[in-house]
């Protein structure tokens, strides 16, 4: 019997016994399924943090001078000591930092809190709020869609202007144009004298809430209490000279802070890089973790399988009889019954996928999540199932394929 | 041992094929390990099979010794326990002996393997059974392919042949029709159907009439004489002596070993039908 036969045959015995056949891919489908979603979720989110968080947070071929790291990875109690314990980083620091920059590289000190603002025309509401320099919107690739960012003179004079983000604007000022009208942040009133563009959202956090003034504003008082900096971010235009800065950076800052070659950095030099690379260690985990228990779901829709075929193999003990009765050999047989329940894995491999997808989609759409389908874990899963159902059947079907005919025949 | 020593089948004025004489049979049984001639299709010697039951022996078949020739109708009779049933599981390739020779067709199958006989079977034996045995699920045409599927057979021509063979049994108008949806007459018809069709050395029933009524029984003694008639070795195993009539010659199996072998009209006479 050739395998397309069996196939056909395999096809046909399941068309006959359709829920029967339901009930034995069940375990099969439900494992796939999860496969595929945790699989979809995982490679979407490393899509999602690779393009979007990297990108729009950290921005590319960028790196930040701050005391502590920004927070990516799992940090012991000790390091958290260690950095408490470090210096702060001030003004004389920086500028001396950025005297040993090479040329062409744009830098902008960058202080972030979350802090209340509030206008005359909506709620307070909770914003984040960055003092910097002038520079920092070409840093950051801002456009605007209405107004000015502020000019080097302002950030000279510490002028009380605001650059805000749409949803502020909105927000704070419905229905109206927000341009030279005030918005208090920490008691203070500042006039905002441009609108940034949309920026969208990461991990659900959105990047429209935002109020950008310079640093040397009052401004200072909420985003820096302590008069120190809090980051320096340095933009390249290409990696090649931003590791060259890094170094250059790190050179200075030892240099600054008096360390002996035998002491660490006591100062975090961070890239989107560095932040990257714990991620991918963070998506292997989580792709181990994801995956190991839809591999128990198969194993137990292997069980399935394996069972239902050792009670189709007694059911057809006679058909057995009477295909060996006919001319079928033993690895005929074998054949038969191991196409057979590979067909119902497969069968059950390729709605999990389907299902799989589709719950993906929904997670997509009702979560920040963009669950991307990885189009590896297809072919992979079909393998998969073809495989679970293999190993499932080779027991039933060896034991088919060693029935004595005669034996077989007797049976009623 | 060459063949001329014995005469080719021929033709009887009456248009049945002549019978072996025993002289013929004595001879070629007597001549262990031997290639019988290429018209005797079955040859056994010293035919034994021995069944281990619980530590207990039974011995179900103790020598038996039969040449049957190409083109002959053989009954082969006995009461229950006599080894019919063994001897038609040794025949019919689906067992093998614990002693002694079966040729079958010139190939000494009583040595082969498991999937070799599986070969001998596909090719050379086609099988009728008391209880039909025909796949539920399948339709009658389907049933009727399913040696050829293991001869590995294209589909095409599976299914030329599959109609061609329904036709033989008058059953082509029935051939969509699943067996339950069949008569008992008409699922024979089929189950001989699928033992014709992929051309076998010998058709070997088991009680093919067991499960009919007498008149269905008629009807399908018919069909087993026009096959013999048209050239077709039959050997059908019952336990009927009126069913056994109808062969040309019959053999009479007790406590596992032949003890008569006659042609029809000595049997009749024997058990008192003539």
């Amino acid at each position: 019997m050739s395998f397309l036969e069996a196939v056909r045959l395999a096809f046909a015995t399941i068309r006959v016994q359709k829920l029967k056949s339901f009930f034995t891919l069940l375990g099969v489908m439900i494992g796939v399924m999860f496969l595929i979603a945790v699989v979809s979720i995982v490679e979407g989110m490393s899509r999602y943090v690779e393009d979007d968080f990297a990108g729009a947070l950290l921005g590319v071929n960028t790196f930040t001078l701050r005391r502590g790291d920004g927070g990516f990875g799992p940090r012991s109690d000790a390091d958290w000591r260690e950095i408490q314990r470090r210096p702060r980083l001030y003004k004389p620091e920086v500028d001396a930092v950025r005297a040993a920059l090479p040329r062409g590289l744009v830098s902008s000190i960058e202080n972030m809190t979350f802090a209340y603002a509030s206008s005359p025309l909506a709620r307070p509401k909770q914003v984040q709020v960055v003092s910097a320099e002038d520079s920092y919107f070409t840093l950051k690739k801002y456009k605007l869609t209405s107004g000015r960012p502020f000019s080097p003179q302002e950030v000279t004079l510490g002028s009380k202007v605001i650059v805000i983000g749409s949803e502020a604007a909105s927000h704070f000022f419905p229905g109206l144009d927000p341009l030279g009208r005030e918005l208090r942040i920490g008691g203070s009133p500042y006039t905002v004298i441009g609108v940034i563009e949309p920026q969208g959202s990461v991990f659900g956090f959105s990047l429209d809430r935002l109020a950008i003034g310079p640093y040397t504003s009052p401004l200072a008082r909420v985003t820096n209490p302590r008069g120190d900096v809090r980051a320096l971010v340095v933009q390249s235009p290409n990696p090649v000279v931003l590791d060259a800065a890094m170094e250059e950076v790190r050179t200075v800052m030892r240099g600054i802070r008096h360390l002996s070659p035998s002491q660490k950095d006591n100062f975090a030099i961070e890239s989107s890089a560095s932040a990257m690379s714990f991620f991918n260690e963070l998506k292997g985990k989580l792709i181990a973790f994801g995956t190991a228990l839809p591999a128990i779901g198969l194993i137990v829709g292997a069980l399935v399988i394996m069972n239902i075929m050792l009670v189709a193999v007694a059911e057809r003990t006679r058909e057995i009889g009477i295909r060996k009765a006919l001319g079928a050999r033993r690895r005929d047989i074998m054949r038969q019954f191991l196409v057979e329940s590979a067909s119902l894995s497969v069968l059950g491999a390729a709605l999990g996928i389907a299902l799989g997808v589709g719950m993906a989609k929904i997670i997509a759409a009702v979560s920040p999540l963009p669950a991307g389908v990885a189009l590896w874990s297809i072919p992979a899963a079909v393998t998969l199932g073809a495989g679970v159902g293999i190993v499932a059947g080779l027991y039933p079907a060896s034991r088919a394929a060693r029935l004595d005919p005669i034996a077989a025949l007797r049976q009623e | 041992m060459s063949d001329n020593q014995f005469p080719d089948a021929m033709m009887g004025t009456t248009g049945e094929y002549s019978l072996s004489t025993t002289a013929e049979r004595s001879a070629v049984v007597q001549a262990p390990g031997e290639a019988p001639g290429k018209d005797w299709v079955i040859v056994t010697r010293g035919l034994k099979r021995e069944y281990d039951m619980g530590g207990e022996v039974v011995r179900a078949l103790r020598g038996v010794d039969l040449a049957i020739r190409r083109n002959e109708y053989v009954a082969i009779m006995g009461p229950s326990g006599s080894g019919k049933s063994t001897l038609m599981n040794l025949i019919g390739c689906l067992d093998t002996p614990t002693a002694g020779e079966y040729w079958l067709n010139g190939l000494l199958v009583s040595k082969m393997s498991d999937d070799a006989l599986a070969r001998v079977r596909n090719k050379e034996i086609g099988f009728v059974f008391q209880t039909f045995n025909l796949l539920p699920r399948a339709t009658a045409l389907h049933n009727v392919e399913l040696p050829l599927v293991y001869a590995g057979i294209s589909s095409d021509e599976r299914r030329r042949r599959a109609k061609a063979a329904l036709e033989q049994v008058q059953l082509d108008h029935r051939m969509d029709h699943r067996p339950n949806e069949l008569s008992g007459g008409q699922r024979q018809r089929v189950a001989i159907a699928r033992a014709l069709v992929n051309d076998p050395s010998i058709l070997l029933a088991d009680e093919p009439t067991g499960n009919l009524d007498s008149q269905t029984s008629e009807e399908i003694m018919k069909v087993f004489e026009n096959l013999a008639t048209s050239g077709q070795t039959v050997i059908m195993v019952t336990h009927e002596p009126d069913i056994a009539a109808h062969a040309r010659r019959v053999v009479v199996l007790r406590d596992g070993v032949v003890a008569s072998d006659d042609r029809r009209s000595v049997f009749k006479q024997s058990v008192g039908l003539a």
